[in-house]
This record gives C-alpha cells, sequence and structure tokens, in this order.
C-alpha cells in the first residue's frame, strides 16, 4: 500500500505545473550564470587573483568548469529551498484545501503510510532537482568552460585543488546538500500538515530558514548555543568537501544534525497527523 | 435479524466548546438502505465521518461488520466505499487518472479494464481522458459514485449524494441504490435532505437533532404506512371541516384555510370522505396525499423543541 501511495504521489507531482518551475528556475538561473561566466568570468577572476599574483604565479585556466560549478553551487544553495518547499509544501495542505484529503483518507491506507509516501515523494523531487542542478552546473560547465584544478578561496586562506581530486568532493558536496534541501522539504512537508491552505507552509519554510539564517549570521553571543544546532547552519556543510584536509568530523557532524531534524519533524508530523480531525 | 453491518452505541464528540455530537446511536442491518436523518448542524456529517475515522470520536463504540473501527480501521474501510458531502477529485488528472489513484489504495486488485467498465456504469464513457476540471458538479457526482464503488464495497456510505443534481440525476442515483441494494445486496447508509427521494428508498432509518438521536427503525412502521396526510381543496371549507367532525370518525383535522383542508386518516376512509362531501353538495377541485417523512420529520423535531 505504501509503494501504491509512493506511486500515486509521483503521478500528482509529475501532472502540476508547478513541479516544473523548480528545473526552469534552475535551468534559467544557472544559464544566466553561465553566460556571465563566460562573457566577464575572466576579469571577475583576475579581480580576485590580483591580491595573490606577487606572492603566487597562476598557470593554466583558472576560470574551468570546476571553478564554475562551484561558483553556481554557492550562489544558488540559497535560492533552491524557495523551489523545494514550493512543491512540497503542499503536498498535504493542498490536498486539505482541494478536500481531496478527505477522499484518501476513506481508503483502508493507514495516516502513517500516507504521509511517509509523501516525505518519499517529496524526497524524490528534491533529489531530481539536486541533480538537475548538478547536470547544469558540473556537467554543462565543463562542457563550457573545460576541466582544470579548482581554485577555492575560504576562510583559513586559498586551497587548490587537482582536478583529478575533484569529481568525488563534488559528488560528496551534493549529498550534503541533497540531505541539506531533504531537511527543507521535510520541514516543509510537516508544516503543511498543520495547514489547511497551499500558501501558509511555503511562506512559513522561507521565514523559517530567513530566521535561522539571520541568527547563524548574527554574532551576538545569545545565539551562540543554539546556533550549531540550527539546520540552516549546515546548510553550507556542503562547501566541507572543498577543504584540504577534509574536516570529516564537522562533515559528520552536519549529517547527524540534518538528519536529526528530519527525524524529529516526521514524528512531529507523523503524530499530528494521525490526530488531526478532517473537517475539510 | 439479519446480521449487523454498522453499530453506533453513545457516539460523541466536540469540537472545542461546541458539542457536536452528544449521544447518537443506531444500528443499520445487512442489505438496508438508511436513511440518516436530521437538520442542518444536528451532527449528521460529524457522525458520518467518525464512521469513516475521519474524525475521532470524543466517545463512544463504533463497529463495523463487528469490528471495532478503533482497531480494525483499515480492514474496515477495504470493505466501504464513500461519497462525503461532495466529491472532490484531481483536477489537474483525467477522469481514469483520478480513479486510478483512489483505487490503488482502496486494497483491491482494480484492473483498467475494470475502472473503464465503472466510468461506463456511471455514464462517463468517452470522457476517461479528460481532465475533471471541466467535468461539471452532476459528472463529479458520477465519478464520485464511481470512485465509491470501484473496489466492490459491502457497505456503502453516501453524504448527501444527490446535492446539486438535476431531477434525471437524482432519479439515477434513486435507481442506482436500489440496484446495488437488490441485486448485489449491498447496505447503503444515506444522509439526504430531500425526504421524498429517502421516503422512496429507504427501509430504515435514525433522525437526530442537537447532537442526539431522537427516533430509529423501520420507515414503515414509524410513518404507518396506513396513515395518510390528505390535502383537501374544497370550496366552503369551514363548513366542510364542521360536517366531517360531525358525521365522519377516524380522521383528525391538522388545518384549515379558506379552501383546504388537511386531514390525517386511514388510506381506506380517502374515497368514502370524497363521496361524502360531494354527495353533501362540497365541490371538490384537488386531492393530494401530502409527503409523509417531511411531516413525520418535522413533528419529531417540534417535539424535540417542546422537550
Amino acid at each position: 500500500m505504501l509503494w501504491n501511495s509512493v506511486y500515486n504521489e509521483f503521478i500528482k507531482i509529475t501532472a502540476k505545473p508547478r513541479s516544473y518551475l523548480g528545473l526552469l528556475a534552475i535551468t534559467v538561473l544557472v544559464g544566466v550564470i553561465l553566460f556571465a561566466l563566460k562573457v566577464d568570468g575572466k576579469s571577475m577572476i583576475a579581480f580576485v587573483t590580483s591580491s595573490f599574483e606577487q606572492t603566487l604565479s597562476f598557470q593554466g585556466e583558472l576560470l574551468n568548469g570546476n571553478l564554475v560549478a562551484f561558483i553556481i553551487l554557492q550562489m544558488l544553495i540559497i535560492h533552491i529551498p524557495l523551489l523545494v518547499a514550493l512543491v512540497t509544501g503542499d503536498l498535504v495542505s493542498g490536498e486539505a484545501a482541494s478536500g481531496t484529503i478527505r477522499m484518501l483518507l476513506t481508503k483502508p491506507i493507514s495516516r502513517t503510510q500516507l504521509l511517509l509516501s509523501k516525505f518519499i515523494a517529496g524526497a524524490v523531487y528534491t533529489f531530481c532537482l539536486i541533480i538537475w542542478l548538478g547536470i547544469m552546473a558540473v556537467i554543462v560547465g565543463k562542457l563550457l568552460f573545460g576541466s582544470g584544478d579548482l581554485m577555492v578561496l575560504n576562510s583559513d586562506g586559498l586551497v587548490i585543488l587537482q582536478e583529478q581530486d575533484v569529481n568525488w568532493r563534488y559528488l560528496g558536496g551534493f549529498a550534503v546538500a541533497f540531505l541539506a534541501l531533504l531537511t527543507v522539504s521535510t520541514l516543509s512537508i510537516c508544516l503543511s500538515c498543520f495547514s489547511n491552505n497551499s500558501i501558509g507552509p511555503i511562506v512559513l519554510t522561507m521565514a523559517i530558514i530567513i530566521l535561522f539564517t539571520i541568527i547563524g549570521t548574527l554574532d551576538v553571543k545569545i545565539f551562540d548555543s543554539i546556533r550549531p544546532f540550527l539546520f540552516t547552519t549546515h546548510m553550507a556543510s556542503w562547501r566541507s568537501f572543498f577543504e584540504e584536509p577534509l574536516p570529516k568530523a564537522e562533515i559528520i557532524k552536519s549529517l547527524i544534525i540534518l538528519l536529526a531534524h528530519q527525524v524529529l519533524l516526521i514524528s512531529m508530523a507523523v503524530y499530528h497527523f494521525n490526530k488531526k480531525d478532517i473537517t475539510s | 435479524m439479519s446480521e449487523k453491518i454498522i453499530e453506533v452505541q453513545h457516539l460523541s464528540k466536540h469540537f472545542g466548546a461546541f458539542h457536536a455530537v452528544k449521544d447518537v446511536n443506531f444500528t443499520v442491518y445487512k442489505g438496508d438502505v438508511f436513511g440518516f436523518l436530521g437538520p442542518n448542524g444536528a451532527g449528521k456529517s460529524t457522525s458520518i465521518r467518525c464512521l469513516l475515522s475521519l474524525i475521532q470520536a470524543d466517545r463512544g463504540e463504533i463497529k463495523i461488520f463487528g469490528q471495532s473501527l478503533a482497531t480494525n480501521r483499515s480492514q474496515i474501510l477495504a470493505r466501504t466505499g464513500s461519497i462525503i458531502e461532495k466529491p472532490d477529485f484531481y483536477k489537474y488528472l483525467s477522469a481514469y487518472q483520478n480513479l486510478a489513484i483512489f483505487s490503488r489504495i482502496s486494497g483491491a486488485n482494480v484492473s483498467r479494464k475494470e475502472i473503464e467498465g465503472m466510468l461506463d456504469f456511471v455514464g462517463l464513457a468517452g470522457r476517461e481522458q479528460d481532465k475533471v476540471a471541466g467535468f461539471s458538479h452532476g459528472m463529479k457526482q458520477r465519478l464520485g459514485i464511481a470512485q465509491t464503488l470501484l473496489h466492490q464495497p459491502d457497505l456503502i456510505i453516501l453524504d448527501e449524494p444527490t446535492t446539486g443534481l438535476d431531477p434525471q440525476g437524482i432519479i439515477d442515483i434513486r435507481n442506482l441504490i436500489l440496484r446495488l441494494r437488490d441485486e448485489q445486496g449491498k447496505t447503503v447508509l444515506l444522509s439526504s435532505h430531500l425526504l421524498a427521494e429517502m421516503e422512496l428508498i429507504a427501509n430504515r432509518m435514525v433522525i437526530i437533532n442537537k447532537g442526539k438521536t431522537l427516533v430509529e427503525g423501520e420507515v414503515a412502521q414509524l410513518l404507518n404506512a396506513e396513515e395518510l396526510v390528505v390535502q383537501l381543496e374544497i370550496d366552503k371549507a369551514e363548513e366542510a371541516k364542521h360536517w366531517i367532525a360531525n358525521h365522519l370518525s377516524n380522521i383528525e383535522l391538522i388545518s384549515s384555510t379558506e379552501n383546504q383542508l388537511e386531514l390525517a386518516m386511514d388510506k381506506s376512509g380517502v374515497a368514502e370522505l370524497n363521496k361524502s362531501l360531494v354527495a353533501q353538495g362540497f365541490n371538490i377541485y384537488a386531492i393530494e396525499s401530502k409527503r409523509k417523512l417531511e411531516d413525520y420529520f418535522i413533528k419529531m423535531l417540534k417535539a424535540d423543541v417542546v422537550e
């Protein structure tokens, strides 16, 4: 019954035009960034590297597919949550608003199974978005700009990663980015269980992300104790894969916190959904 | 006595301070077309939602097919089909896709052919691939019936299934319900405001008001099949009223106007009444038998208000 319901959810997601907005938005956004870098990328790189030129000499093409993919990920990973929430925030509340949840719950499928099928479908949709982002950023980026060593500027300084050492890092980076977006998907579905209108959970998800991001970036002592436990703090953990040496402990800590959020949010959603009176 | 399909005892549900259902009790037997009646706000929809576990009751017990709903929800719903208030579908999907979605989680293995057959059965043949967004209310109602019957349920719960339907649609639904009972032995619980319709198809009924059961039983017994409410259109109604009171027995005057009398009487006395009045020189322009369930329903509600 669970997998039948998952299949149903796929059919619904693929039939809704809004599901394609995310893919379209990624295509357009990445397209704009690729175009801008193709037209004016060299002067941008020259500006960044000018401060190192007295001590370092750069050889080869710095503006390559690997750097372009890194820039795209850095720029877009903040915006993708909106695209995720746009679809997943509607999965339960949209059905409550349209009355179809009433029809579904008069069938023998359990409420827990129905909700889990929505989480699974939301996870697959999120996975599709991240895969599409990967294709657009890494594959199209390399096709347009070629491959090469990756130069990453982080808080500790400049890190140069060998070309053959980059692909697995992207794989790990995208995996962590997927987990971060999965947390957003889980949050929006959880909020969706508490609402009977489509827009509320989507707006609330974004409001929570903005609030947590502000708390995470404000250098105020009172927030020091909660900052490490906010999921937004770990949304940028994909960058850890581009550090040398690899901060394994930090990555594992981020994964644990993201997974803990997901378990907590799913549990809250299942508990509430099972108790909820369907009056719509 | 035949097998009990639904047993509801002391059902109670409140939403905050509002007590929607206080003490609803009724029993539906196998093969019944059971009328579930009550005015707006009586607690009908809340009770029906409790039967389908859409709403959790605060107190009371619901047994369906002899099993407790609280512990056997899935097994019970696998044998139950329902429409609550109005059927809502995924407007961006076709009629076929909608039925396929609901059949996949109905616990039955329903083939493509069976779905198409069901669409044909409810008069939607040829519209399988049309999106529901373009369907009229009547077509959605028919699709709702198809969704209800697709997994061959033993119990069918229909909450206001004829709302918004045209007269032909209402007749079609009535005939369908009777066919389901007579040809397939299904048990139907039916809630409707159309009392005349209910009178035509229900064999048993319950009337609830303010969240409580007022009366439950066989429709024929409750309405006393032989007793009619007759409306006479007559000249000199006042004079006729006195003549009837003085000369004819077993006739109870309910109301009178300048040219109309409303009388409660045995069916067998109608011809005699007509003959006698004509013989006395009264001109009778019309004799009409009024809907009895409507009167009974209003009488029960009035009695409840007085109490």
